[in-house]
């Protein structure tokens, strides 16, 4: 994913702040920002950032002792906004309750780095987080061990006090603000134990919570300005559709309708057009896209359906060339097993549409709205609209959902166009239509498996050959798939760890090209991966007549896995599970962190089957907030038991078939099973917590159903009903 | 055009607007109460339930014609300091991630309770089975109507 850090000047910090008078002010400098010096840098003083350091987060305590963070990682729902007062807190040592932190805006001179990652907010950050906090607490206690003139070693920091241990003479940080302001900060800085933590790896309540409780908090579509329009688009409903003629003359009748013109979306490298109807009103703006009669020219590209995609696909997986090692290991395997996986295309469906607020002016953007990646967005609008960088500011609302779609920058765009033809601010707001019809989406796939078993019943030789849509725009014609590659490559959802156990596998990707875009969706590859790789692991345990737990044991000799598969077999009870009941398991890494689950399902009085019980152990190494691990696992399942059974989006005659919550159903309360979530306790490098919990649901249920009634479910998704 | 007074959180609003407008759109764009919000615009999401004399409805799918002279609560007037039963346990049990869906289970949620004080599992599928959480809060949505009617009685 496009990731970028947001650097933040000094003069925005303080406009945005408030922040006069005097304060303790530390900003956190990124290593490959053609800075001169990485780590942490006193900006108390004066303007040195200004000279060219780029700054990634600003923490600041105030003469009143309370601190602000300003930070640019979006929320949307995942925790961000939590994880980080949290680790800043712990080492500052001052309670949670005196710790704010304020999204900011993307406003660079220039670019960080971008880590092309997920998940990322605390795995990429909490080592810079962790200095900065201690290194503003050691300048707290310098000051006043020199206002005391005592040692600094006599004195330490508790609760937002400085304490000087031999005499108990206590000063509040914010009386040493000033002071501290003019230290430097120190070189080595000696950060806490995790055993002494009292505020990380604590379950600490939401700061955002309170205000997604009583409607106060602000997203995208809550969001307005002075003077602000509204824009609808009717887009073209057929992938590629270009605008032939619009007769608006009803459109125009329409009271508070100002506008109507033909406007462009950009996704990656192809053009999406529809035509912008703009009014005063949100409510003109909808009535008048009713009454606007547009006619598409739909000549010169694939029409295409959902079943000649697939056909496609489950064509392309035969057609990478032989690996030649695996050949010959498959050849001598005493048992040997195929099996093809298929996977749907699949919509995001925030359950906040689309929006995006844009004010366009002479030199100069400033943006509103639910945005995952703030710097992408000023990146692409300064290329597009060809105004610097500088001057476009990206402020980023609460996110209703965003699982990678609001990652885009084509919302954002398509409302500058529209702005830059009004002269004015607007907003553009999709409909639930628009959102579920227009994508990107998740790309459906393929997988072709093979695997040998040897005389012990060891996996001897393992392959799978994908074929799946990239992320970008789609063109007509497929790549030649190359050869499938030996010992190299991997499947990303399924553990690097089997392949320390497996003497030959092999592995290959054929690109799928179609008019279809498509965009990582939440643990993108890694959640169909892991259904193929996971489920055909499964089938081989059962091949070589051995138990699928223990099957994995000896497959993942790594110590790590197997604390992870002993937790997963004590929490679930695995070796007493009842033989009526259904049970599978899955295991899959992605984002850094492994993630197992095991599945219990049994039969109704119907004789339909029921997802009981879903126990899930988390592996992400150092941890923060262990409630928002569980929330986001427990989400996880959902979101994955959804994908799993509930929804597809079609293609037919080269549009999407499905349009809103009617068609394309969601998991729903009376849908979930008990979930059980355990976390794993080591000194791990952290790892991700918003996806990882995604990919093994899929490939643990059908392992459980196959357990249950004997019959192998190899496409997703699937009606439990009809099992 | 027609102008209605709307009773909205005890208050009354004097509106002008075209009959056939949902009430969605009146709360949001002309009240100005963004609490409430569009999800799907077809009754099938929840995220516009207001309660309509105490009872959940969809806004996204009422005319604002068929709601004049009643009383409309939304989240706003659900209490003026966060001290709802539901509005505590949903703070007590964690339950919001991104938030957006919130609003509407809240807002059906504490009609269940008025009508059920002590809600069974099987009771809260049934009264919060028309709304999406694409976060998946459901598990903790469960758990936290039944620490709200603990907290009632309290």
């Amino acid at each position: 994913m496009g990731r970028a850090p947001s650097n933040i000047s000094r003069r925005y910090f303080i406009r945005t702040t408030g922040l006069t008078g005097v304060a303790l002010t530390l900003g956190i400098a990124l290593p490959g920002c053609n800075n001169n010096k990485t780590g942490v840098v006193n900006v108390s003083q004066g303007d040195a950032t200004e000279a060219g350091t780029e700054l990634m987060s600003w923490i600041s305590v105030d003469p009143s002792g309370k601190v602000l963070i300003m930070n640019h990682r979006s929320e949307m729902g995942q925790g961000t906004s939590q994880a980080i007062p949290q680790i800043i807190a712990e080492e500052l040592e001052v309670s949670l309750d005196q710790v704010s932190i304020r999204s900011v805006a993307a406003n660079p001179k220039k670019y960080g780095p971008q880590p092309r990652d997920g998940s990322f907010s605390v795995r990429g950050w909490h080592k810079q987080l962790l200095l900065a906090g201690a290194s503003a607490r050691q300048m707290l206690i310098t000051a006043a061990a020199a206002q005391w003139k005592v040692p600094v070693v006599e004195c330490h920091a508790r609760s937002g006090e400085v304490i000087h241990g031999p005499s108990g003479k206590k000063l509040g940080y914010g009386a040493l603000v000033g002071e501290a302001a003019k230290l430097q900060p120190p070189q080595n800085v000696v950060l806490k134990d995790r055993k002494d933590y009292t505020v990380i790896g604590k379950p600490m309540p939401r700061l955002d919570a309170l205000s997604k409780i009583n409607g106060t908090a602000i997203f995208g579509l809550d969001k307005k300005l002075p003077g602000m329009l509204y824009a609808m688009v009717e887009r073209s409903p057929r992938f590629r559709g270009r605008v032939k003629r619009f007769d608006d003359s009803a459109c125009r009748a329409v009271p508070g309708v100002k506008k109507v013109f033909t406007v462009k979306r950009r996704v990656f490298g192809a053009w999406y057009e529809g035509v912008a109807i703009v009014a005063d009103t949100l409510w003109g703006a909808m009535q008048g896209r009713k009454a606007l009669k547009v006619e598409w020219d739909d000549d010169g590209f694939e029409h295409l359906d959902s079943d000649k995609l697939k056909a496609r696909m489950l064509e392309d997986i035969k057609r990478p060339g032989a690996s030649e090692k695996f050949e010959a290991a498959y050849t001598k395997a005493a048992k040997k097993l195929e099996a093809v996986y298929e996977t749907p295309y699949q919509s995001h469906s925030c359950m906040e549409p689309l929006n995006c607020i844009a004010d366009v002016r002479d030199n100069s953007i400033e943006i509103w709205g639910p945005v995952q990646e703030a710097n992408w967005i000023q990146q692409d609008l300064s290329e597009r609209m060809n105004i610097p960088a500088a001057n476009i500011t990206v402020n980023m609302t609460f996110l209703g959902g965003g699982f990678g779609r609001k990652a885009s920058p084509d919302y954002p765009h398509e409302a500058a166009l529209i702005s830059k033809e009004m002269k004015a601010p607007v907003q553009v707001v999709w409909t639930r239509e628009d959102d579920m019809t227009q994508g990107p989406f998740r790309t459906g796939s393929a997988f072709a498996c093979r695997g040998g078993l040897d005389a012990h019943g060891n996996i001897s030789a393992f392959q799978a050959i994908t074929a799946s849509q990239p992320f970008g725009e789609g063109t007509d014609k497929d790549d030649n798939p190359g050869p499938a590659s030996t010992n190299s490559g991997n499947l990303s959802g399924l553990l690097a760890g089997y392949l320390q156990s497996i003497p030959h596998y092999s592995f290959g990707w054929c690109t799928v090209k179609s008019i279809i875009p498509t965009i990582w969706w939440r643990a993108p590859n890694a959640h169909s991966d892991g259904f193929a790789g996971e489920s055909f692991i499964d089938e081989l345990a059962h091949a070589a007549g051995k138990d699928p737990l223990e099957f994995r044991r000896v497959h993942l000799p790594d110590a790590r896995y197997h604390a992870l598969i002993d937790r997963l077999e004590t929490v679930s009870g695995w070796k007493g599970r009842a033989r009526k009941d259904g049970w599978g398991v899955a295991i899959t890494q992605c984002f850094g962190s492994t993630v197992g689950h095991i599945v219990k399902v049994s039969k109704r009085p119907d004789g339909k089957i029921k997802i009981d019980k879903v126990f899930a152990v988390m592996d992400c190494g150092w941890y923060v907030n262990p409630d928002i691990i569980r929330a986001q696992v427990e989400g996880s399942i959902v979101m994955g038991l959804g994908a799993a059974i509930k929804h597809e989006t079609h293609f037919k005659d080269g549009m999407a078939v499905e349009k809103n919550f009617d068609t394309y159903p969601m998991p729903r309360i009376n849908d979930i099973p008990e979930i059980e979530v355990h976390i794993m306790d080591n000194d791990e490098a952290a790892g991700g917590v918003g996806e990882p919990g995604l990919p093994p649901f899929a490939p643990a249920l059908c392992n459980a159903i196959f357990d249950l009634t004997g019959k192998r479910i190899r496409k997703l998704p699937f009606n439990l009903e009809e099992v | 055009m027609a102008a209605y007074k709307l009773s909205i959180n005890s208050k009354d609003y004097n509106i002008e607007a075209d009959p056939q407008m949902p009430l969605l759109w009146v709360i949001r764009e002309m009240v100005g109460l963004t609490g409430t919000k569009y999800g799907c615009g077809i009754a099938q999401c929840g995220a516009c339930t207001v309660q309509l004399n105490g009872n959940p409805m969809r806004s996204c799918s009422l005319p604002v014609s068929m709601v004049a002279d009643q009383r409309i609560t939304t989240i706003e007037g659900l209490s003026p300091d966060n001290s709802h039963p539901i509005q505590k346990a949903w703070i007590a049990e964690q339950v919001p991630q991104c938030g957006y869906c919130q609003s509407g289970q809240i807002m059906t949620a504490a009609a269940l309770l008025k009508r059920t004080p002590n809600p069974t599992d099987a009771d809260i599928d049934n009264a919060m089975q028309g709304h999406i959480c694409r976060c998946g809060t459901y598990p903790r949505i469960r758990k936290a109507v039944k620490t709200a009617a603990r907290l009632a009685k309290q």
